[in-house]
């Protein structure tokens, strides 16, 4: 069988799997955030936290409660990882200050930047005890956050969007443990390891010494990919072979990271009682997800034709294929997990795992935060396109006034805005430059791919900078927090004034926002949007390089 | 406001409370399950799929391991020498020469075979631990070791073939040949009396 | 007569002076995309002046051309404004009042403009009417033609739904007195001049959101070429900042930003040209959004008046001779339903008869609600209320009322009037002979306009005083969605209200005082001009022509301004994508002579390209001020359809015109020196 053949077969696979499971996941989801029910547990949660469970907030209240949680989770890791010599097992893992605030940073917001190598710089009290968590909570965030909106779409006049804390813990609860328990011992079955032995050192075969290294790995790797998260457990990531040791788990991981984000369309569709409205959101991230691993695998086919066949930073039982469609699934899934270094890929290859994560995460994206920026994409489109129907538009009977064009376009502009700034700022800089591998047009991808990744709470990187510094940690650090925060208040915000507007019923002259027409719409939008945002720093970096 | 700073230290009270409830949940009970279960149930997955020889762990057949002398099959070039403490790449894109030198260094070090030596074999892996080569990197030194271990190649290839492993249900990954395993056996072979 | 594009051109012309006029810095504060194009354009100059080269002179020249198409649409289009309300101000000029004394009788001459609210002025004939109010006493005819353009004068009177008059209107006949309504200086003029000039315009709700993401998208732009140096400096010389204030220019929708105040003006202006007044953009826009109309059945879906539409000929009695009765009974009759019974018969007896001589005209009263003619011969006919006739008959001793009423009762059912004809020869009983059936007339055209509303999603209810049975028969024939029959006032509000607390905005037409609150609680609430202060007030417009079929235009003309204003907007987006191929291979092949490739138009040379460009996105300005004039044409489809097609147009359009336009420019472009 054929490479490309083997590939596409790869691809069908993903797709005949997702589409046989969105369908009752994305149920179950829309279930468990409409339940009257809670569980025992959940029950025991809340009289244990002080909350009490049927109470409505407002989105500010909810918006609190966010950033609350979100603010003690930053302090928390934060002490641990500066702490962590202090702690029990730290096995000689440190990190000084900025590198705290930035892996804290990192790992409340999904981003999962690590810019400290994982087996040097948390212990596995940081990880199990610091990481793990944040790997489910924070994606539990990025849920109820979406969840909110939706309820801003489906109620009429009303104050409230929805009780933080209980989404959060439904979220993590009933969605994100099962889910991972599931991907974690399937992921066992292939070969991942989950040890609590110190690191070993053998003699090997021909005499030499080698480090085996060991760890709670299965278990942080399946929440790492349904999580969205993307932080490894090694420095490797999913490339090292005790995280990701064949291709049947290559394939469950690439699974895992998108079984969510492509589930919630479903769920957003049953919850606004239009399951069409779900398929043609579906229908989008769909066509760039698609899109997105189709140019990164052409590039790299492209460019095996050359001795080194495109293999360099590549492992060789997931060749080519195996790792553009991981590459092209972790970078529009803001996962941000790798399998092969993107550095090593061919420009445009490189190029466009750099596009798909400035497309804002839409195809499928985060979990959660996949959906809402989604939803300002059909915002957008609808505010753009709709009034060509000669109505004031409309998006399920919410009308997109001054307030919400407000929200829509200011979320747009966030992480545009810290990427370019971000990039030119530190390129001007000799202490961020001094951090870059490369000169000329790659070392510009280089940063751009830096803060374009932190921005959009990806995680993956060009590896090659060293990161690892005062500046770029701390700007980095903030790149993560704006680009997570401020359009989480944004969509939130938007929630409010969606809840407060009286709906207005469906008619023939409402512009339909379920048709092809229409994902062909947003799909052209946000193309449109990101092209004209990053073409200059596109043409000065991977073009640039490409042509050359 | 009096009201809004009531809120946010309700909520953070809130945050915190809930913050422990999941570590306990989440950071101990949830890895601790995964780690009864691969106890039970996949205790040599779980442990790392260590590779025995006489007894003696030497190695795990996921970790590529560093073969020098022309009596091992070679892994791939690693950036970090397989020493398996930290993991990695070169982050090289093809438009460094550095690159390009290094292959011209690994076709030259590898002496005859050099000219026909296949992508994996001039490239190094992300992680500096892949276990695998192609087994067409493997077929090209076949020969060289048969040679150095006295065997006649036609046993060697056989060997190659039996621990050359296809694609995953016939179109999951690449073909690939564990280097270690390989390695494993051929000291076997070397060892048991040859006829 | 002069072709529509020789009129833009002469009116491009009177309109220079004002466009000049709007470079003032206040003025372009005004649109912040237009805005950043003078700030571009001023930093282009002082560069231009620094270090002068063709090019950048160039391209400074066309920058303010751009600011100076902008103004001329937006000049353009006040302009057809101004015109109109020079006419009404002619009508304001001075006029003096004769005030009532409190006492009533004693009068005092006083100026227009001391006038204030319920003071009574006296006007006769040919005196001018000092200020809107209501005639309180008398009647008269009145000459509106100031304000409607409409030259047959109407009738005023107190009392009643025809009272309301406007100030600046003449008097013709007989002498009135007007109670005033208006504050001085807030006559239905004065703030018919301030609306057809603009003077008071505000931005409408979605004109504002709209000019918000104009905004973010200009702040995006800002950002991507701000971070241009930095980024080129990395690898090498960065772009000069005249080549970057013209890549910021051509990126920032400078077409819709310069065309928007130009369209929203347009609009106001198309509902003026169709004599409605629009109290406030917004009302326009909302007319746009309309779901539910509620039309009055009378006067708006059928004609004002019932027409004969058949005769039940009763048994044993000879049809033409029914028919020949009844046209004789009509000859007399006055009103519009005697003249269409008079007409009908016309038609089926192929003859109309004289007026026979020596007969007595019985005339209708309201005690009898009959009336007939006495014939010479001593033949009485009467025709009339079918009870009125059937006891007339009854009296007599006379036959056939069982089957006149049974006939009677079947067109009633129908949704017409039944009239009962009855004769009788001298002293003989009388006989009921047949029954006329008077029918509500649909207006022509309104069953095809009832269909089109619904294809564009609105509903419509019919208003109506008729029984349920009539009104249902009605709505069926027209084709309306709903209706509300023996509908009172306050069974009208709560409709509307029931409406709007699900969601619609409703539309409604209205005359009467007793319209007022519904017409204030309606979303679009057209007030007719012949009606009262009351109502005028409380709508949010008013229709010179007082045509209550209007509103079905006023929602066509709203959902207009919309689609021109999406439409611009998706075109002026989409044409980035073409500018940025002329621009962004011309700033940085020298840079990385790769990026040849992508200069996928062949430009000229980098000058040339980035040139073309800057003129391209100022001559589309020019070349869509018709099209934001006159406004997309709107066509009543589903919204599916109209979405796709205009897609198609303004999005697809929007993307190839400029690989066309920025081409042919750089062919003319690269004849300059110095490119």
């Amino acid at each position: 069988m054929g490479d490309t053949t083997a590939g596409l077969l790869t691809i069908l696979t993903l797709v005949v799997v997702l589409a046989l499971v969105h369908v009752p996941l994305g149920d179950y989801i829309a279930h468990t955030f409409t339940s009257e029910r809670d569980l025992r547990a959940e029950r025991l949660i809340y009289r244990l936290c002080g909350v009490s469970p049927r109470s409505q907030q407002r989105w500010t209240t909810y918006a609190v409660s966010l950033i609350a949680f979100s603010g003690v989770g930053v302090v928390v890791l934060f002490a641990l990882c500066v702490l962590q010599p202090h702690l029990p097992l730290a096995r000689g893992a440190s990190m000084d200050v900025s590198t705290s605030f930035n892996t804290a940073i990192s790992f409340v917001t999904n981003t999962n930047w690590q810019s400290s190598a994982g087996e040097a710089g948390a212990s596995p009290v940081v990880q199990t005890l610091g990481l793990t968590i944040q790997n489910f909570v924070s994606a539990a965030v990025g849920l109820a956050v979406v969840v909110a909106v939706i309820r801003g779409l489906t109620r009429s006049e009303s104050g409230t969007v929805g009780n933080f804390w209980v989404d959060l813990v439904r979220g993590t609860i009933r969605i994100l443990l099962p889910l991972a328990v599931i991907g974690a011992i399937v992921l066992l079955a292939g070969g991942v390891i989950q040890d609590v032995a110190a690191p070993h050192v053998i003699q090997t075969l021909d005499g030499g010494r080698q480090t085996v290294q060991s760890g709670l790995v299965a278990s942080q790797e399946a929440i790492k990919q349904v999580g969205t998260n993307g932080g490894g457990y090694f420095n490797a990531n999913s490339a090292h072979p005790f995280e990701n040791p064949n291709p049947f788990t290559n394939v469950v991981q690439i699974l895992l990271m998108l079984v969510i984000p492509f589930s919630l369309p479903r769920a957003y569709g049953r919850l606004v009682g239009d399951r069409r409205q779900g398929y043609a959101v579906l229908g989008f991230m769909g066509v760039l997800w698609a899109a997105g691993i189709a140019v990164i695998t052409w590039a790299e086919h492209a460019s095996a034709t050359n001795a080194l066949g495109a293999m360099e930073g590549k492992e060789v039982r997931f060749g080519v294929w195996g790792s553009t469609i991981f590459a092209g699934s972790t970078t529009s899934t803001s996962t941000g997990a790798v399998n092969s270094l993107h550095e090593s890929y061919s420009p445009l290859g490189g190029g466009g795992a750099l596009t798909n994560m400035a497309l804002g995460e839409i195809s499928p994206g985060g979990v959660g935060s996949g959906l809402y920026g989604a939803l300002i994409v059909a915002i957008l489109a609808v505010f753009i396109a709709g009034l060509m129907v000669g109505r004031t538009p409309e998006l399920l009977g919410k009308t997109i006034g001054r307030k919400e064009i407000t929200y829509a376009a200011l979320y747009t502009v966030v992480t545009p805005a810290l990427v370019l700034v971000g990039t030119g700022a530190a390129l001007a800089l000799r202490t961020a430059r001094s951090g870059l591998l490369a000169s000329g047009p790659h070392g510009l991808t280089e940063m751009l791919y830096a803060y374009t990744s932190a921005a959009n709470n990806n995680g993956s990187a060009f590896a090659g900078l060293t990161a690892d510094q005062p500046y770029l940690n701390t700007t980095l650090a903030v790149a993560m927090a704006v680009g997570r925060f401020v359009p989480i208040i944004f969509v939130l915000a938007l929630a409010g004034s969606f809840a407060a507007q009286r709906k207005r019923p469906h008619t023939d002259g409402t512009m339909p926002t379920h048709t092809p027409l229409f994902t062909g719409l947003m799909v052209g939008v946000a193309l449109l949007v990101t092209g004209l945002t990053f073409l200059p720093a596109l043409a000065l970096g991977p073009l640039a390089e490409a042509l050359s | 406001m009096a009201s809004s700073s009531l809120t946010w230290r309700r909520q953070t009270i809130a945050a915190v409370r809930l913050l422990l409830v999941f570590t306990v949940l989440l950071g101990v009970a949830y890895p601790a399950a995964v780690w009864a279960v691969g106890r039970v149930g996949f205790h040599d997955q779980a442990t790392g799929s260590l590779v025995r020889h006489d007894g003696r762990v030497v190695g795990s057949s996921l970790l590529g391991q560093q073969f020098t002398g022309p009596t091992w099959f070679h892994g791939r070039a690693s950036a970090s020498s397989y020493a398996g403490d930290t993991s990695g790449g070169t982050n090289l894109p093809e438009s460094d020469p550095q690159l390009w030198k290094a292959a011209t260094a690994m076709r030259k070090a590898a002496g005859s075979i050099g000219n026909r030596l296949p992508p994996d074999a001039l490239t190094t892996s992300a992680s500096g631990l892949d276990p695998d080569i192609s087994p067409a990197y493997a077929a090209l030194q076949a020969p060289q070791v048969a040679a150095a271990r006295h065997l006649p190649v036609a046993t060697v290839r056989h060997l190659v073939a039996q621990h050359t492993t296809g694609r995953t249900l016939g179109y999951l990954g690449e073909p690939r040949v564990d280097v270690l395993e390989l390695n494993v056996a051929l000291r076997a072979l070397s060892e048991t009396p040859q006829h | 007569m002069t072709s529509p594009t020789s009129t833009l051109l002469h009116s491009a012309g009177t309109s220079m002076p004002d466009a000049v006029r709007k470079f003032h810095p206040a003025h372009l504060y005004r649109s912040p995309v237009m805005f950043v194009v003078g700030v571009g354009s001023v930093l282009t100059t002082l560069l231009a002046i620094v270090h002068p080269s063709v090019f950048s002179w160039a391209i400074t020249v066309w920058l303010w051309a751009t600011i100076l198409f902008a103004n001329l649409a937006e000049a353009i289009a006040e302009g057809r404004g101004k015109a109109q309300a020079d006419s009404l101000r002619k009508t304001r000029t001075s006029t003096t009042a004769r005030r009532l004394g409190a006492d009533g009788t004693t009068e005092e001459e006083v100026s227009a403009a001391d006038l204030r609210q319920d003071d009574r002025v006296v006007v006769d004939a040919g005196g001018v009417i000092p200020g809107d109010g209501d005639v309180v006493e008398g009647i008269a005819t009145v000459d509106e033609s100031a304000i409607t353009g409409e030259s047959a004068p109407v009738v005023r009177e107190a009392g009643g739904d025809r009272c309301a008059v406007t100030g600046g209107t003449t008097v013709l006949s007989d002498r009135i007195v007007v109670r005033i309504t208006s504050k001085p200086g807030e006559t239905f003029i004065d703030r018919m001049i301030a609306l057809v000039e603009g003077a008071e315009r505000k931005k409408t709700p979605n004109e504002i959101a709209l000019g918000i993401l104009l905004v973010v998208l200009t702040i995006i732009f800002l950002l991507a070429v701000a971070t241009i140096p930095p980024l080129a400096s990395f690898t090498g010389r960065p772009p000069t900042l005249v080549t970057l204030v013209a890549l910021l220019v051509c990126l920032i929708p400078t077409t819709i930003g310069a065309l928007l105040s130009a369209i929203g003006i347009a609009g106001m202006d198309r509902l003026v040209q169709r004599n409605v007044l629009a109290m406030s953009g917004r009302a326009v826009e909302a007319a746009g959004d309309i779901s539910t109309l509620l039309l009055d059945k009378t006067g708006t879906i059928t004609l004002g008046n019932r027409q004969a539409a058949d005769i039940r000929v009763l048994p044993g009695v000879d049809a033409e001779q029914v028919h020949r009765w009844a046209q004789l009974s009509s000859l007399a009759d006055e009103t519009p339903e005697g003249r269409s019974i008079v007409t009908w018969t016309a038609q089926t007896l192929g003859t109309t008869a004289d007026s026979p001589v020596d007969a007595t005209v019985v005339p209708f009263t309201a005690q009898t609600r009959m009336s007939g003619l006495d014939l010479a011969d001593g033949t009485s006919l009467r025709k009339g209320a079918a009870g009125s006739v059937c006891r007339w008959v009854e009296e007599s001793g006379g036959a056939g009322v069982p089957e006149a009423m049974r006939a009677a009762d079947e067109i009633s059912e129908l949704g017409g009037t039944p009239l009962v004809i009855a004769t009788r020869q001298g002293d003989a009983p009388a006989a009921a002979v047949g029954v006329i059936y008077l029918k509500d007339v649909i207006k022509p055209g309104m069953v095809q306009r009832f269909a089109e509303l619904r294809r564009m999603g609105i509903r419509t209810v019919m208003i109506t005083g008729d029984n349920p049975l009539t009104a249902k028969a009605i709505a069926e024939e027209a084709g309306v969605d709903d209706f509300l029959a023996e509908a009172t006032p306050e069974d009208k509000m709560r409709l509307m209200k029931k409406e709007q607390l699900g969601g619609r905005l409703v539309a409604m037409a209205g005359d009467g005082t007793n319209d007022a609150p519904a017409l204030a609680q309606a979303d679009v609430g057209v007030a007719m001009n012949t009606g009262t202060s009351a109502a005028k007030e409380a709508g949010n417009m008013v229709d010179l022509d007082s045509d209550p079929t209007k509103l079905i235009e006023i929602v066509g003309i709203g959902k207009q301004l919309l689609i021109t204003r999406g439409a611009l907007t998706t075109f002026s987006i989409a044409n980035d994508l073409a500018k940025y191929f002329a621009i962004i291979p011309a700033m940085f092949v020298g840079l990385y002579p790769g990026l040849h490739t992508l200069n996928v138009m062949h430009l000229h040379s980098p000058n040339s390209a980035m040139l073309s460009a800057v003129i391209f996105n100022a001559l589309i300005i020019v070349a869509l001020i018709p099209l934001s004039l006159r406004g997309v044409r709107y066509r009543p489809l589903r919204a599916d359809q109209l979405l796709a097609r205009n897609l198609l147009i303004y999005g697809v359009g929007g993307v190839i015109a400029p690989f066309v336009g920025i081409k042919l420019i750089d062919l003319l472009v690269q004849l300059l020196p110095g490119m």
